[in-house]
């Protein structure tokens, strides 16, 4: 049983609470901070349908990109999603939806979502035809700004260097990115990590992540991919 | 996009002297990334938009964190006092107005300084990951781009033609023939690079531009 200093599971243990048709949110940038044990669950359990919400498209064979290039998704909320063509090819016909966000509003979105707000406002697309489609306009002490609306999801899943059983968890270099604020916005929260602690072997003055936002705590198995910038 | 090494670094090399000492700045994937190799001994703080400021040269070969990357996926390293936080801290930068400069690429420029660089419809729809924030918030926007694209066109318009990032947003333009500037939506002529001439520029600029005091008393006869 998962109490709430006993988080660490198996990665079949966690992963039973990702359903067909949910929405997941994955932390990572460019496929770096990516989860990739647990987005390797996913394309071995045949779960499918899934609204995902990610900064990028990932890159075909690297991190969230394989989902797309396996078509498990559905919709795909993201700023950008150039890397990996697969997107690109199945938002033309049709098979995917996909939902643009600049890239700050995505993240101030999802951090949001994260601290309990239903939304922010932004001054970053006002009167830019595209952004502001759809989107509510007020006018705060003099300025415009838009409403972009908080994104939550199911569950979230991100990947960090170290977390204890609690689940604090302590961020590697740029893999951090988007991994805070996804950990915060997940009904429930899966987080994978390189190296699994006892409790009080990370200072409390490092920790980035409290572990009340994380319900599970997996032991990576490392990324499985070779990335962009390594000769082939 | 065609244009050879050698005028890519010469752009790049060009782009650095705009850079002074102090400054903190954001570099666009492209030739822009080729500016930070550049800037000699001047004391620059890099802003890579997934979350660090102050990125470092390419690691030696062998050397890289795969977790340690740029905004574009490409293995960094760090310079002394450098700091890594989460995305939403890297665009309270920007937002902030904290980015003296961003130097990024472009699809089209237009003589008043609008800025099409994020989408071609019906072609090439890759989102404009943090292409808006970059251009509306940065102090200085300069553009690294082609005089004309590969049909010959000119890629500074009288307006944009694709739909715009962010409006009168471009302060310079260093394209593989010249550098403009863009003040008052005025476009400014300010240098020709050899072996081209200011006829040679004008010839390749579909707008309407003022030409420079400097130049007027030396090129053009």
């Amino acid at each position: 049983m998962v109490t709430k200093l006993k988080k660490v599971v198996s990665i079949e243990k966690a992963g039973q609470c990702i359903k067909n048709g949910m929405t997941i949110m994955a932390g990572g940038f460019g496929g770096v901070g990516n989860p990739p044990t647990i987005i390797d669950y996913l394309l071995k359990n045949n779960i499918k349908n899934l609204t995902l919400i990610c900064n990028d498209a990932g890159f075909p064979h690297i991190g969230v990109g394989k989902l797309v290039t396996d078509k498990r998704l559905t919709k795909l909320i993201a700023s950008h999603i150039g890397s990996n063509p697969n997107a690109g090819k199945q938002m033309t016909n049709g098979e995917l939806e996909i939902e643009f966000s600049p890239q700050g509003s995505l993240a101030e979105r999802i951090r949001a979502g994260g601290v309990g707000l239903g939304g922010v406002l932004v001054d970053v697309g006002v009167g830019h035809p595209f952004v502001e489609k759809g989107k509510e306009k007020v006018t705060v002490n003099g300025r415009q700004f838009l409403i972009e609306t908080a994104l939550t999801a199911d569950v979230s899943i991100v990947y960090a260097k170290k977390g204890d059983p609690f689940g604090n968890l302590v961020y590697d270099t740029s893999a951090r990115n988007t991994n805070p604020l996804v950990a915060m916005a997940g009904d429930i929260t899966i987080a994978e990590v390189e190296q699994i602690v006892d409790m009080g072997e990370l200072d409390p003055e490092e920790i980035v992540t409290p572990g009340a936002f994380v319900d599970y705590v997996v032991q990576s198995e490392g990324v499985n991919w070779q990335w962009a910038w390594e000769e082939k | 996009m065609g244009m050879g090494r050698e005028v890519r670094h010469s752009i790049a090399k060009r782009a650095a002297q705009e850079i002074m000492d102090g400054m903190i700045v954001n570099l666009g994937i492209g030739i822009p990334t080729l500016v930070a190799d550049y800037i000699g001994d001047k004391a620059v703080m890099f802003h890579a938009e997934n979350g660090v400021l102050g990125t470092g040269p390419s690691p030696i070969k062998g050397e890289e964190n795969p977790n340690l990357c740029n905004a574009g996926g490409f293995p960094i390293t760090t310079v002394k006092g450098a700091a890594y936080f989460d995305s939403a801290t890297a665009f309270a930068l920007i937002r902030r107005g904290l980015l003296d400069m961003t130097i990024l690429g472009a699809l089209e420029v237009s003589e008043q300084g609008d800025l099409a660089n994020w989408i071609v419809p019906g072609k090439r729809v890759p989102g404009m990951g943090g292409a808006l924030e970059l251009a509306q918030k940065a102090k200085k926007v300069i553009v690294l781009m082609n005089q004309t694209d590969k049909n010959g066109h000119s890629k500074i318009v009288k307006e944009c033609k694709l739909p715009v990032t962010a409006k009168a947003c471009v302060d310079m333009v260093i394209t593989d023939m010249a550098v403009f500037t863009i003040s008052d939506q005025q476009l400014v002529l300010e240098e020709v690079f050899a072996p081209f001439c200011v006829e040679d520029v004008l010839a390749k600029t579909n707008a309407s531009v003022v030409i420079t005091n400097k130049l007027l008393k030396g090129d053009i006869k």
